[in-house]
């Protein structure tokens, strides 16, 4: 459908997917590589010459010696050509603040042999730092057209336009280092076996062919047969190949950069970075920032979820008085409408968390906690870059676990994605309100503190606290498979590009209710089912049951709660019932019955099952269903053999301790295996969080009793 | 002398390394021998390490910055 296909290539932090937002508007989607779990940005653009091209944002990276996951990517698409995102062109964008460090990917990039144009964006920050830069001696000096832009300021986006469009078929760049002296024989060798003529290209793969999957087992031999036969010591030849790269450079750039004003160009960075980093203040300010997300969080997505949860309310009731009565009615509205619901109401969280996140994130903020966390996170075999997704995890794991793509260290990546699902995201939030609400006295302490308040915080600090000791015994278990390191640029301090934060928000709030949408409508469905069928002809024999009485009772209380009674004896009888009762054995110890086991299970698929289960099973005891909230309905609920309530602080208690700690999110499972490419640490999570929930509930269960 | 002594606000020229496979990640980053940097700050724990070299800020752990020998 495209005429043309280019890739954005560029540093990280160079406004890159600021120009891809430019450059496609709204008309972008997010894949995936194929068969890697890198997300894929394309977009499409029309040029000057009508032509249409499509865009592909590639992940930013220092060099094409891929340091994470997401940047070796960058090679695997631009070298190999059948693969299927292999781009005509490339659009390596440049920061203009800091050209000679970005200029160095510009090289490698260059002797790949694509036909590229270079991109020198922030213009308007370099001018005011004194930076002026010859862009047409650089150009002639580098054999390829050089635009000047600046994207955040909207400026020299057609010019750009026109130099795509006028960009060559064939390669013009100048030759830049001979790669040849650094491996001769080696690259000589490889020229012949994989039939290229590219000598960069060979000596990549001479380099990276362990990570390039499109080589097949017997040419990995082969290329590893002349690695070896050679004396190919990679590192060495790395190092050797960047200096001459900087050495060439330096003579590329002379008289092309005059640099007036580089010591103004940190003064505000600096004096910023003196109190938001500074010994004292530096975490005050920080701990302060999660107050306020956390505040953000709860209190400005009040008004929308209620909003949400009354229209879903509506749309039920509507549905039920003008759809007709049978089992697909039963089915849409019950099953799938209820599941809908679940979803749609975090999305207000969803979208507040992820705008304060990428307003840290965008401001350079972000970079300055992992600065200040690394210390302490290092402790417990975690590194800086952590912080980052555990605190994306009170929102939503699934997520935060993708964020923790950045972490290079393969052991630092899994641990954090092994205890991020700990810390309590906000799907345990309406569990833990609820239960607190009915256990925990609304009382003041010290006359301002809320007793419920500080209860929920207890909850979220108790599930940071568990988070960072299990990550402390999985440093211990884990064998590390490199070095952990952690050398970051630290961006100077910028405005946020609210267009940006708009979109990230949009963007993330999209991808939770898409991906994490489709597991849980699909289990709300099969729990339906679950709930409303029993084996057997037990529900025939309930309906017979009911329909004698309500013809010979006189009875007029037991006529009134005949329907609910009724309800209630179904649900015992359905195949959910019959699973509460017999995992009931093993949950009796924690203080649960049969009818939190139902909860249980069903919150396996998503924890804000819960409550909509509790309102079901519970809506038996009470008075009246109509006006009776969830809430007195729980609190009203007795145990049929001993008269006494069941909602004691003990059971409670234990209940949210268990609902803090269990692997209850098939999402997360999901995210996890797509992450880890392997069933083992989903699995291994599953086992340890479901562990540590059980002997937390019965410690606490059989402590307080 | 290493990087990891010096205190913030003290510069030096970068000589050389002590670890190959760490040399390759820092020189890619722009802290190539003859380069001067700067100490800058540090974290508020006192590790991680903040420098200036090449006309930017990068940030980097003490173990790390004990690699670069300086003058």
């Amino acid at each position: 459908m495209a005429d043309i296909r280019i890739a954005l290539v560029g540093n990280p932090n160079t406004g890159k997917s600021t120009l891809f937002n430019l450059l496609t508007g709204l008309n972008q989607k997010i894949g995936n590589f194929p068969g890697i779990t890198v997300d894929k940005k394309t977009g499409f653009s029309k040029l000057p010459n009508q032509q249409i091209a499509e865009i592909i944002d590639l992940p930013g990276t220092y060099s094409l010696y891929p340091k994470s996951k997401d940047e070796s990517i960058v090679f695997q698409v631009l070298a190999d050509q059948n693969n299927p995102s292999h781009p005509d062109m490339v659009v390596l964008v440049a920061d203009a603040t800091n050209l000679r460090r970005n200029l160095l990917l510009c090289s490698q990039v260059a002797d790949l042999g694509l036909p590229m144009l270079l991109v020198l964006n922030m213009t308007d920050m370099a001018q005011k730092e004194g930076i002026q830069i010859d862009a047409d001696k650089l150009a002639e000096r580098l054999g390829i057209q050089v635009v000047a832009i600046s994207a955040r300021k909207n400026e020299g986006l057609e010019k750009l336009k026109t130099a795509i469009a006028n960009t060559s078929k064939v390669c013009t760049q100048v030759a830049n280092i001979d790669v040849n002296v650094f491996a001769p024989e080696a690259i000589k060798a490889i020229k012949a076996k994989i039939n290229t003529t590219n000598d960069y290209y060979a000596l990549q793969v001479l380099h990276q062919h362990e990570h390039l999957t499109f080589f097949t087992t017997k040419e990995q031999e082969e290329i590893e047969e002349i690695e070896k036969g050679n004396d190919f010591e990679s590192s060495k030849v790395q190092g050797a190949e960047t200096i001459a790269r900087y050495r060439y450079l330096s003579t590329i750039l002379k008289d092309v950069v005059v640099d007036t004003g580089a010591a103004k160009k940190f003064k505000v960075t600096d004096k910023l970075d003196s109190i938001l980093t500074n010994r004292f203040w530096g975490f005050f300010i920080f701990i302060a920032i999660l107050f306020f997300i956390f505040n953000a969080i709860f209190s400005w997505s009040a008004y929308p979820m209620e909003l949400i949860e009354t229209s879903f309310i509506w749309l039920t009731d509507m549905g039920h008085a003008h759809l007709p009565d049978g089992v697909l009615t039963n089915l849409l509205l019950d099953g799938v409408l209820a599941g809908l619901g679940g979803i749609v109401i975090f999305i207000p969280q969803i979208a507040i968390l992820f705008a304060l996140i990428s307003i840290l994130e965008d401001t350079g903020y972000m970079a300055r906690v992992t600065f200040m966390m690394d210390k302490i996170m290092r402790k417990f075999g975690l590194s800086g870059k952590s912080v980052v997704p555990m605190i994306g995890g009170i929102a939503c794991a699934v997520p935060s676990i993708m964020s923790a793509r950045n972490i290079e260290s393969w052991k630092d990546r899994i641990i954090t994605i092994m205890v991020t699902p700990l810390v309590s995201c906000s799907a345990r939030l309406p569990v833990y309100t609820l239960l607190i609400s009915l256990v925990v006295p609304n009382k003041m302490v010290f006359g301002f503190l809320s007793l419920q308040g500080l209860t929920l915080m207890a909850m979220y600090v108790i599930s940071i606290v568990a988070a960072i000791l299990v990550a402390l015994v999985m440093k211990f278990i884990i064998k590390a498979k490199e070095k952990s390191y952690f050398i970051m640029e630290l961006p100077v301090y910028r405005m946020p590009r609210w267009k940006n934060v708009v979109f990230t928000m949009y963007e993330k709030s999209k991808t939770f209710v898409l991906e994490a949408g489709k597991v849980i409508i699909a289990i709300s469905i099969v729990l339906w089912v679950l709930a409303s069928y029993g084996p057997g002809k037990r529900f025939e024999n309930i309906e017979q049951k009911y329909t004698t009485i309500e013809s010979t009772s006189t009875d007029s209380v037991q006529l009134a709660s005949l329907e609910r009674d009724k309800a209630a004896e179904k649900l015992e009888n359905s195949y959910a019932g019959i699973l509460g009762q017999t995992i009931e054995p093993a949950i009796k110890p924690l203080g649960f019955d049969w009818k939190i086991g139902i909860a249980l299970i069903t919150s396996f698929a998503a924890r804000e099952a819960f409550v909509g289960t509790m309102s079901t099973i519970y809506s038996v005891d009470s008075g009246d269903e109509d006006t009776a909230t969830i809430r007195n309905k729980m609190r009203d609920a007795k145990n049929p053999e001993t008269g006494l309530p069941i909602f004691t602080f003990a059971t409670s208690l234990s209940l949210m301790l268990f609902y803090a700690f269990a692997m209850q999110c098939m999402s997360t499972v999901a995210v996890v295996y797509r992450e880890t490419k392997s069933w083992k640490w989903p699995m291994i999570q599953l086992v340890y969080m479901t562990a540590m929930a059980y002997v937390a509930s019965l410690i606490a269960y059989q402590f307080l009793k | 002398m290493k990087l990891s002594q010096l205190n913030p606000g003290e510069q030096g020229t970068i000589v050389s390394f002590t670890d190959l496979e760490m040399s390759v990640k820092l020189m890619e980053m722009g802290c190539l021998p003859g380069e001067v940097v700067e100490v800058e700050r540090f974290a508020p724990l006192g590790d991680p390490i903040a420098i200036r070299v090449a006309g930017y800020q990068l940030c980097l752990r003490k173990s790390e910055a004990s690699v670069i020998i300086i003058q």
